[in-house]
């Protein structure tokens, strides 16, 4: 084992395993320097096998190995997770008060989860991962168990990201029809219709991890889990990851001919259509969360047109990008005790830290130039384009749209308003921990845009895939149209709609047409199991005892009168007996010597066979002691 | 004596010790029981480690003494891939129950007897090699849990049992009438499994073939059980001791199954494939409709039974789906047979410990409608921890062992019969049920009969966390089964194929 094999190794092992013990122990007062000591590691060592691209396996199931691998798509991404993991470990460190231990061990298990779903190369593996991740954030979503509300969040989360995770399983059955194996890698060259199968499976399962439409409702809910899980799960490892998933695989996405366009679709009109949600929100972390979906459209995008270098920097850009605006309005929840954005207003000034890096985010996040996010956008969009203008026309709408809601809270935090003052709900303050990774997650707001700009461009899409020159128009055009958008918003007060409000009703549907008519199902399937499947039989049971007790009294004036009947007869049968051994038992005999020689000959024929009638006679015998044992218990 | 009849007859001898000597106090025989499910472990492991694949219809650690000459059937054991997890899980399952047990108090001395007599059994139908020994063991099995619920079950444990008792005799008497079929209809005649895989009798009387198999498939789909033969398993659960439900879900509905693979495919192949649609079928009714049932469940116990169905129905449907096609998917039916195994295994140690969870809630309370709890996360956080982790388990969450058995079926079994993937609904509806029980009983206020619950006792936690640490193992490593299994699988496969 190289030293690469073994880093790649320890950086998903230890995390796993400290966050186990963590877990399930109540060492709340060490939990924090413990996990952080771990993160940090863990983000050394993604640095490390960044470098070093190790790939390690160990046979699994089904034929197919537990393959973990970092390619160029990993390495970029891995830091990215491991850094944010520690960053966000920080702040929680001076943000989460109570359970302390159960809180750091799990979002250590899911930091081990992520990064296996990153470097995972073949689809077990993946699915492992995947689904950890989900049980994971159902647990952090309803970290606050006293609190039922939040309990059924995370029950939404996991079984609607589940629901999408089904396309994984019948993907693991096209790729062993298929006969190409199961590596991700070798997916494209799976048999038809094999391939188109496995290709539908893993869009439908990134999809709902990356809460595209129509599943975007679950991450509407999950906000209701503390601030730090949204900074990690719902902006740069769990959501993100479906995004991811599907860069992974673009090339058996490309191979099939439909899943491309399909993809770039479901993309871009999530993008559009979250961001006029985000835009109608009221709540911080209810904005953020559409906005990271809208976002996360991009990067579907990108996979549906093969930009697989610009989605990449689109993503690991996005996840700093939100993970800082996520943990911001963590640190104002918190101090404030209010996520409204009308109550927010103003909090910027009060918290100069905080609210100058959420600025920097918040501007990066609309794509204004120079800041990460408009290179990263610009990247993909100019790949739509070359695939069809109609896809590039979406694409500029959602980036307007992107400018709209940044531009409603970066003026709302800074404009003068009740944000300025403390209130009775909140602790009132913001400690060191909670400010220092909003600082160094700024900085990667600001910067990270070079991942789409040469002279890195051209290196990344060498790499990864994709487009690597950058059209000077395209960007300009990105460029203006945020800046308009952000100055239009400071005019303008954003439209609030009430299908907005509550995202597109998607939830609403999905109670009234799936899980109310489910859950009847069951209750009329458990009403029919008990009064009919069950009644069938007890009531078979309790024919056989009428059937028993008719018996009897057959037995009695039937049987037994015909024997009493029968003995009266006997003396004259006597008699008769009598004068028929006088006349004709002598000559009988003789003849029957001679009979009873030949039956002797043909009783050795069934010798052989004969014994399964006594296994008859065992079965008739159990029987009648089954009847006789229920006739009994009836009567007893 | 060979290894095999050391590990069947030990519990046997000493459930006779136990019921022989009425001086052995209370203390003695629970830890007897404890000493003597320990020792059967070490056997089996040591079974294990010695164990090498014995080859296509081979069998390892083979012993076969002239028993009932006559009808050539003899006292024939040994163990393959296909046996020899099953033994594992039977022992640990007993040893996990044994040591729960330190605790109950009532009749120590015959429920030891009771219990031991039933894991000599339940380990002879694994091991028989011949029909009459596993139609003997089978039945025994039966009266054994019969005098378990009636004697040391709550509520309605008499009628309960008298229905099990019923309901799964008269199944094996199909399975006898059908073991008769076999021995009638093969040539030269005999009860001899081997033998009968090798001649595979009926091969070429489809109408006749039929018939024995149907005889058998019901019989074992009883034990099994599936819909519709399922309506003894929720009352029989409901009111059985924690661990009579445990060995009952973990153990002797493995004979069921296990019957599957061990008679019904082997010996009668042709007649298989000729009803392998309609056992795929029964497989996906059992998935979906046992997990549609138990999710309207508000009784926790009567809950996981019917998730039992929900779990044995992924067997059957993935041991019918290898049914279905024969030609170049080997691969594929491998997979979902190793799949059937694994998930024999896996319900077997996941479902003894949920069964075991539930009786600590009987023991405290005396009640498991779920209704009446709520918040039992705070007064009991070990006890929330572990039923989380059995509940996850159970719904098939990676990194466990449900995982490993549940991928397996379904990627075999879509890749053979792509109608099969309706099933997955049914791993969607266990992990919707089992979070809303989850919910109900451990989240929000404390309330109800959560308050003063008190948290799991050492006893308790040494019997499930086991269960539930090899559950884990065989999630993240589960090589260390599949080793074992894979060989068998494919043999099963080369078999069907005949």
């Amino acid at each position: 084992m190289t030293v690469g094999q073994a880093a790649l190794l320890v950086m998903i092992v230890l995390p796993a395993a400290v966050g186990a013990v963590l877990a399930l122990t109540r060492a709340d007062r060490v939990a924090a320097p413990i996990a952080l000591v771990t993160a940090g590691l863990a983000a050394a060592l993604a640095c490390i096998t960044a470098l070093t691209r190790p790939a390690v396996s160990y046979p699994f199931v089904a034929g197919s190995d537990f393959a973990l691998e970092v390619d160029a798509l990993a390495a970029l991404t891995m830091p990215m997770v491991a850094a944010v993991t520690f960053l966000v470990l920080v702040f929680a460190a001076g943000n989460i008060g109570q359970s302390q231990a159960r809180f750091h061990g799990l979002m250590l298990i899911f930091s081990a989860a992520a990064l296996v779903t990153v470097t995972a190369a073949s689809l077990p593996g993946l699915l492992l991962a995947w689904e950890l991740m989900g049980a994971i954030s159902y647990a952090l979503i309803g970290f606050w168990w006293r609190d039922s509300d939040r309990v059924s969040a995370g029950l939404t989360a996991f079984i609607t990201t589940r629901t999408a995770d089904l396309g994984l399983y019948v993907a693991a059955g096209a790729a062993l029809a298929g006969g190409a194996g199961m590596a991700l890698a070798e997916l494209s060259a799976a048999a038809d219709p094999w391939r188109h199968v496995a290709a539908a499976g893993i869009l439908v399962a990134a999809l709902g991890k990356a809460a595209q439409l129509p599943f975007s409702f679950w991450l509407s809910g999950a906000m209701k889990g503390p601030s730090p899980v949204s900074a990690l799960l719902h902006s740069a490892a769990m959501v993100a990851m479906g995004g991811y998933l599907l860069l992974r695989v673009e090339p058996l996405l490309a191979s099939t001919g439909w899943a491309g366009p399909v993809t770039a679709w479901a993309g871009v009109l999530t993008a559009v259509l979250m961001g006029v949600v985000a835009l109608g929100q009221r709540e911080l972390k209810q904005l953020l969360a559409a906005s990271t979906i809208a976002q996360l459209g991009f990067v579907v995008l990108a996979a549906g047109v093969g930009a697989v270098s610009g989605g990449a920097s689109h993503l690991v850009a996005h996840a700093s990008v939100k993970a800082l605006l996520f943990l911001a309005a963590g640190a104002w929840l918190s101090a404030l005790g209010t996520e409204k954005i009308a109550d927010l207003r103003g909090v910027a000034r009060r918290w100069p830290v905080v609210g100058v890096t959420a600025a920097v985010a918040a501007l990066a996040l609309a794509g204004f130039a120079p800041l990460s996010l408009w290179a990263t956008k610009d990247a993909v969009l100019a790949a739509a384009l070359e695939s069809s203008p109609w896809l590039y026309a979406a694409g500029l709408v959602a980036a307007a749209m992107s400018a709209a809601y940044s531009g409603k809270i970066l003026w709302a935090m800074w404009r003068r308003g009740a944000g300025e003052k403390g209130r009775a709900e909140g602790a009132g303050r913001v400690s060191a921990l909670e400010q220092v990774p909003l600082v160094v997650l700024g900085g990667g707001a600001a910067v990270l845009g070079v991942l789409a700009l040469p002279p890195l461009s051209p290196v990344l899409a060498d790499a990864l895939g994709g487009h690597g020159e950058v059209s000077i128009a395209e960007l300009a055009v990105s460029a203006g149209i945020a800046a308009a958008v952000l100055l239009l918003m400071l005019r303008f007060r954003s439209p609030e709609p009430e299908w907005a409000l509550r995202w597109l009703g998607l939830e609403a549907i999905a109670q009234a047409v799936v899980v109310r008519p489910s859950l009847a199902l069951a209750r009329a399937l458990a009403r029919f199991d008990d009064h009919v499947v069950d009644r069938a039989v007890t009531t078979l049971a309790a024919r056989v005892s009428v059937l028993a007790r008719a018996l009897a009294r057959l037995d009695d004036h039937v049987v037994d009168r015909a024997v009493t009947t029968l003995a009266a007869r006997v003396p004259v049968l006597a008699r008769a007996a009598a004068r028929a051994d006088e006349d004709g038992v002598d000559r009988g005999v003789v003849a029957i010597a001679s009979q009873v020689r030949r039956l002797g000959q043909m009783a050795r024929a069934p010798q052989t066979g004969a014994i399964h009638q006594y296994f008859l006679q065992t079965v008739a015998f159990l029987a009648a002691g089954a009847v006789i044992w229920s006739v009994y218990a009836m009567m007893g | 004596m060979s290894m095999l009849s050391l590990i069947v007859f030990l519990p046997l001898v000493a459930a006779a010790v136990m019921v022989a000597v009425p001086s052995i106090g209370s203390a003695a025989a629970r830890w007897a029981w404890v000493a003597v499910s320990a020792v059967e472990l070490v056997l089996v492991g040591v079974l294990w480690a010695g164990y090498e694949d014995p080859g296509p219809n081979e069998l390892a650690f083979e012993e076969q003494v002239p028993w009932i000459p006559g009808v050539n059937s003899s006292y024939h054991v040994g163990v393959d891939g296909l046996s020899l997890p099953l033994l594992a899980m039977t022992a640990f399952v007993f040893l996990a129950c044994a040591i729960y047990a330190l605790g109950d108090s009532e009749r120590p001395r015959a429920q030891t007897a009771l219990f031991l007599f039933l894991q000599g059994v339940s380990l002879g139908v694994f091991v028989a090699a011949d029909l009459i020994l596993f139609f003997v063991f089978f039945d025994l099995s039966i009266v054994g849990m019969y005098f378990v619920i009636a004697g040391w079950g709550h509520g309605n444990a008499a009628g309960s049992a008298l229905k099990f008792f019923l309901y799964t005799f008269l199944g094996s008497l199909a399975l006898l009438l059908g073991f008769i079929g076999l021995y009638v209809f093969s040539d030269p005649h005999t009860f001899d499994i081997p033998e009968l895989v090798a001649a595979t009798p009926l091969q070429d009387s489809p109408l006749t073939g039929g018939l024995v198999l149907a005889a058998i498939l019901v019989g074992l789909a009883v034990k099994t059980p599936t819909v519709p033969f399922h309506t003894w398993l929720p009352p029989a659960h409901t009111d059985a001791p924690a661990t009579g439900s445990a060995v009952l879900a973990g153990v002797l509905l493995k004979m069921g199954t296990y019957g599957f693979v061990r008679i019904a495919i082997p010996i009668l192949p042709e007649a298989w494939r000729g009803w392998a649609w309609v056992i795929v079928v029964i497989g996906i009714v059992s998935v979906l409709y046992g997990a549609l049932v138990a999710l309207a469940q508000t009784n926790l116990k009567r809950m996981i039974a019917y998730t039992s169905v929900n779990h044995m129905g992924y067997i059957i449907l993935a041991l019918g789906a290898v049914g279905l096609a024969v030609d170049d998917s080997a691969q594929a039916r491998s997979v979902a047979i190793t799949g059937a195994v694994v998930q024999m295994v896996s319900h077997g140690l996941i479902t003894a410990a949920l069964f075991l969870l539930a009786g600590v809630m009987h023991a405290r309370s005396g009640t498991y409608e779920m209704g009446s709890y709520g918040g039992l996360a705070a007064p009991a956080p070990r006890y929330a921890a572990l039923f989380a982790v059995a509940a996850f388990a159970s719904l098939g969450l990676p990194g466990l062992s449900g995982f490993i058995a549940e991928f397996q079926i379904f990627a075999g079994s879509i890749a053979v019969a792509p109608v099969t993937a309706i099933a997955l609904l049914g791993i969607l509806i266990t992990a919707a049920l089992f979070l809303r029980a989850l919910q109900q009983v451990f989240t929000g206020h404390t309330q109800g009969q959560s308050t003063g619950f008190a948290d799991l006792r050492g006893r308790e936690l040494w019997s499930v966390g086991p269960l539930l640490s090899l559950s884990l193992l065989i999630g993240v490593l589960p090589q260390v089964l599949l080793v074992v299994i894979e060989p068998a699988s494919a043999s099963v496969v080369d078999l069907i194929g005949r």
